[in-house]
């Protein structure tokens, strides 16, 4: 079964370069990718809601991680969504494990390669389906 | 089963967007769902948006959306963007033009991706549609993939079909052409701030004119969907059109074709797939096939000779001889 990914910038943050060089590469691994821009947790469940996503990938590097990063989780819970959250960005190594914590499954910094954001995506969403 | 007929009457977003999950991927439980939703379809008015890729289709989209949100309306958005030939990925990117509509609680919006499919939907298009429909949208609008003059699988989905296109892709020649310019029932010059809005037009007018008289003749609207301009004049245009489709009887008319088309056409892959099936099963066959694969028998007789035996062997078998 393909795998559909919504890839949202978080909030306000204007860096959106790394979520659409990540989207293209999850396209070039065979994922449908829907590219969202900047929204806030609420609509970025929506989306996910309308979307039928597996995964929902959060990229920021404006320092709004560990504010808005687990109100995504914590709203996807409250209205029944069980897709994978995941994270990118540039994310102080202290804050990661308050994140994963929050429900966040994983967190991908800088010159992470492709291969293992993919594979953890594969391995997970397999996992959960079976 | 139970629970899908309880969400079909709940009618919220999350149980929409789990059949439709289970509708695009085509699971088992999907043909379930369509056989329960086939009964509730049929009231949506559904508009169909196409044109070639960057003239604005899914701004537009999204513009039309905001107007009709406000006239309180349900409203379903199909966007459907291409899939990669080689890595059967894709990149969806409508919804990034339509980030206005993420706040209004009566827009549902669904991105496709091609999966293959040649004709500018994704084969679960209409599949897709007949959901939203049977929960109770009052308007779907389904955004085509980019086009060129060819692909025109909408005109099979949609009551209403809009052309997007833009100033400056070529002279009155290729207003002239068969193919997409003729499918139109409203065209659309977007991006008409841009210089040559007023010549495509005049090209499409001229092309209207020729066409001859009919009882709908095709509105050509000029929009200039980032800012909001010639949005009210179109969404105008597209009731009209709805009100002539309902007087004409055409409403009723184009949902009873529709109901054909969709059997013969589940009727011929249905039989495709029996029959392929029949021929992995039996080894004569099968040898037949490889004998055409080496180019040692023709595909012509060869076709004609399974097909013909298959009928014969059901008959054989339906009536005890």
């Amino acid at each position: 079964m393909q795998i559909k990914v919504v890839m949202a910038k978080l909030g306000l943050d204007i860096h959106w370069r790394g979520a659409l060089v990540v989207s293209r590469m999850l396209r070039d691994e065979g994922m449908e990718v829907v590219y969202l821009g900047n929204q806030f947790p609420e609509q970025i469940v929506d989306a996910a809601i309308q979307e039928g996503a597996d995964v929902i990938g959060l990229s920021t590097l404006g320092g709004n991680h560990l504010t808005l990063g687990p109100k995504v989780v914590q709203i996807a819970k409250e209205k029944g969504v069980d897709a994978l959250v995941i994270m990118g960005g540039v994310i102080p190594e202290d804050d990661i494990p308050l994140l994963k914590e929050a429900g966040i499954s994983e967190v991908f910094g800088p010159e992470t390669r492709i291969e293992s954001i993919a594979s953890f995506i594969r391995s997970e969403v397999n996992q959960s389906i079976a | 089963m139970e629970d899908l007929i309880g969400s079909f009457e709940k009618k919220d977003n999350v149980s929409l967007g789990k059949m439709l999950k289970e509708v695009e991927n085509q699971t088992p439980l999907s043909l379930e769902i369509l056989k329960l939703s086939s009964f509730r379809k049929g009231k949506a008015h559904i508009i169909g948006v196409t044109g070639p890729p960057g003239s604005g289709k899914s701004t537009l989209v999204g513009k039309m959306c905001k107007k009709l949100a406000t006239m309180d309306l349900r409203i379903g958005v199909v966007c459907v963007d291409p899939t990669s030939p080689f890595t059967k990925g894709a990149l969806l990117g409508d919804r990034i033009r339509m980030q206005e509509l993420a706040k209004l609680p009566n827009v549902f919006i669904k991105s496709l991706a091609t999966r293959g499919n040649l004709g500018g939907l994704a084969s679960s298009t209409a599949d897709i549609v007949q959901v939203l429909d049977a929960y109770e949208m009052d308007v779907i609008l389904i955004e085509t993939v980019g086009v060129g003059q060819i692909e025109f699988d909408v005109l099979g989905v949609a009551d209403t079909v809009l052309l997007v296109s833009v100033p400056g892709l070529g002279d009155t020649l290729q207003t002239l052409k068969a193919g997409i310019m003729e499918i139109a029932d409203i065209y659309v010059i977007n991006q008409a701030d841009r210089p040559g809005a007023d010549e495509s037009v005049k090209d499409l007018n001229l092309m209207v004119k020729e066409s001859g008289k009919r009882e709908w003749s095709p509105p050509i609207h000029k929009t200039v969907a980032t800012q909001d301009s010639g949005i009210d004049e179109l969404i105008h245009d597209i009731t009209a059109h709805k009100k002539y489709l309902e007087r004409s009887g055409l409403w009723k008319e184009k949902r009873q074709t529709r109901n054909v088309t969709r059997l013969y056409s589940m009727i011929e892959s249905l039989l495709a797939q029996r029959v392929e099936d029949h021929i992995n099963r039996e080894e004569s066959l099968k040898a037949k096939v490889q004998d055409v694969m080496k180019g040692e028998r023709d595909p012509y007789t060869t076709s004609h000779e399974i097909v013909d035996r298959l009928i014969a062997k059901h008959n054989s078998y339906q009536y005890g001889g």
